[in-house]
Parts: structure tokens; C-alpha cells; sequence
């Protein structure tokens, strides 16, 4: 178990190293350019979409819903961050308290 | 942006730390699920707060354990976790014209391109403000996810479910809020919903975290389509 763990860790971190060392020039070009402006909206929607919706290999509707529509509401009165952030894990909270 | 004051810098500086703060108390918490899960996947303490400490990336360390609570071979749960971590090169990609680290600075800030961080730098306008939100949101995760890491292994089932506290509801809700800025571009609305889509799709098909790695492709795939259509309507610039 030690080895996998301490053989993933570095590779992982490798992972990261080599993702820093690449030099720039590779990111000059317009597809690659593209696509990292993509990457971070992809994988974003698709976190939010895991996090709320998913249970293991399980797709739900509990509470965690209710957290991110309250969320949607806090964004669109233009809520700082963490308002956003309370309110979606407060939402859940207290409806499974209720519940 | 007109040139900011000084005063206007400092002021937006200090809102980039509150944040990333924030950023690192929410995603810390969590942490306390990953060390009481990990314990009661077999892993010991010192395992658990290994994982968190070396190889310090969420989706990985779920991925790893995950695999060894349903039996599966440490060999496996390595190899999953190497799937998700290819994630981090592409944080990487796109952070480092960013922040330009030199140096030892580079190495050392490697092991905090992270999720969290990632999206708290690469949403700034200023390579200052990059690597304010990137340092601030990538060592408060650190510190708090290994604390609470190490407090949830060491507690286990006594601090209970961190659901009780909506705290797996928080997680979404910040991921939406970080993604929020960058839907009023029409083209990533359509990335978003796409990406969202196609992860739920595959969450019945794949081990945990994957979808949003299988998510990543549908960025690959936009990206490539959009050459080939460059003055087409389907996806305007």
C-alpha cells in the first residue's frame, strides 16, 4: 500500500511539474490556446455537475440541489463568494434537518 | 481597465486573499470526509495523512481510496489516481505563461496547482492579482485540507457525517460560483452545458471523479471542432 501511494504522489506531482515546465511557446498556438481557455469551463460545469447531482456512481436529487439553486439565486444578486457559498451549504443543512 | 490606483491594488489584493481563504476553509472542511472515508477504507492514519500531504489533489486521493474500500488493488487505486492527476498538467498549461514562477518558485508551486487554486488565478486580469489567487487560494487549501484531513482520519465516524452540515452542498456552490464569470460568454455557455451533460452521463459507467475528466475531452473536442468552423455559426468566436 506504501508504494502505491508513494508512487502515485509522485506521479501526481510530476504531473503537475511538467504541466508548469512546458515551455510557452507551445501555448502560442491558437488550438492550444482554445482549448485551455476551454478546459477550466468544462471541467467547472462538469465538478458542479458531479458534486451536486451524483452519489458515487449514483445519479440524485437531495438537498445538495436545493444548495446549488439557492446558489444560482445568491449569483444572480451579484452575492460576494463566500455569501454564495454559505447559503448553498446552509440551504442543504437545514432542509435535511428538516427533512 | 483604466490603470488603478495603488490604494484600488491593495484593496483588490486583499479581496483576492479573503477569497482565497474562503476558498481554502470550504475545500479544507471537505477534508475531514476524505480522512474519516480513507480510515475506514483500510488506510491508517499516517497513510491517510500521507495522501493528503504528497500527492494533495482531491479528486486523486478520493480515487485512490475509493478504489481500496471496494477492494481493488493499490496498484489500481495508483493508476486512477495518475488518470485524474493529468488534469493538473492542464491547470498547468495554461497557469504558467500566467504566473511565470522562475526558478525554485516553479518546483515549489507545482504541488499547489490544484482545482481550487487554478480557478481562483486564471479568472484575474493582472499576473500580480494570477498570483495572489493562485499562492493564497493553493497554501489555504493546504493548510486546511491536511489539518482537516488529519482531524477527520483521527475522529473518524465520531465528528459524523460532514453532510449534516451541507458541507458537500458548499462545495458545489463554490465550483459554480467560480464558474459563474465566465458564462457570460455564449460559446462557454454552451461548453458548460455540454461538459455538464456528457459528465452526468458517463457518473453510471465510470469510477468516482472520472466524468470530469471525460468532461476535459469535451474542451479537446470544442476546441478542435471550432478550427474547423472558424467562420461557421454553430460556435461564434
Amino acid at each position: 500500500m506504501w508504494w502505491a501511494i508513494l508512487g502515485a504522489a509522485a506521479g501526481c506531482y510530476l504531473l503537475k511539474l511538467a504541466g508548469l515546465s512546458i515551455p510557452a511557446g507551445v501555448l502560442q498556438r491558437p488550438l492550444v490556446e482554445r482549448i485551455a481557455d476551454l478546459i477550466p469551463v468544462a471541467l467547472l460545469a462538469a465538478l458542479v455537475a458531479v458534486q451536486v447531482f451524483a452519489r458515487g456512481t449514483h445519479l440524485t436529487l437531495d438537498a445538495r440541489a436545493a444548495g446549488l439553486a439557492v446558489a444560482v439565486i445568491a449569483l444572480l444578486l451579484r452575492a460576494p463568494f463566500l455569501v454564495v457559498v454559505v447559503a448553498a451549504a446552509l440551504t442543504a443543512a437545514l432542509l435535511r434537518l428538516a427533512t | 481597465m483604466t490603470d488603478p490606483t495603488s490604494a484600488l491594488a491593495q484593496a483588490e489584493g486583499r479581496g483576492i486573499v479573503r477569497d482565497g481563504l474562503g476558498v481554502g476553509l470550504a475545500t479544507g472542511l471537505y477534508g475531514t470526509s476524505f480522512g474519516a472515508v480513507s480510515v475506514a477504507a483500510g488506510l491508517s492514519v499516517l497513510q491517510t495523512s500521507a495522501l493528503s500531504l504528497l500527492m494533495f489533489t482531491g479528486a486523486s486521493q478520493f480515487a485512490f481510496i475509493g478504489v481500496a474500500a471496494a477492494g481493488g488493488a493499490p496498484l489500481s487505486g495508483a493508476a486512477t489516481a495518475l488518470m485524474l492527476g493529468t488534469r493538473n498538467t492542464l491547470y498547468g498549461l495554461k497557469l504558467a505563461p500566467l504566473l511565470g514562477f522562475r526558478g525554485w518558485l516553479r518546483p515549489a508551486a507545482a504541488h499547489l496547482v490544484i482545482d481550487e487554486s487554478t480557478a481562483m488565478s486564471v479568472t484575474r486580469d493582472s499576473p500580480e492579482s494570477a498570483r495572489v489567487g493562485f499562492l493564497s487560494t493553493g497554501l489555504a487549501v493546504f493548510a486546511f485540507w491536511n489539518l482537516f484531513t488529519f482531524v477527520g482520519a483521527i475522529a473518524g465516524n465520531l465528528i459524523g457525517d460532514p453532510r449534516t452540515y451541507g458541507l458537500d452542498a458548499a462545495v458545489g456552490g463554490a465550483f459554480l460560483a467560480l464558474l459563474w464569470p465566465r458564462l457570460s460568454e455564449p460559446r462557454n455557455r454552451v461548453i458548460a452545458a455540454v461538459a455538464a451533460a456528457v459528465a452526468l452521463g458517463v457518473v453510471p459507467v465510470t469510477a468516482a471523479g472520472v466524468p470530469v475528466l471525460v468532461a476535459g475531452g469535451v474542451a479537446l473536442l470544442a476546441g478542435v471542432l471550432t478550427r474547423g468552423a472558424t467562420d461557421a455559426t454553430e460556435f461564434p468566436a
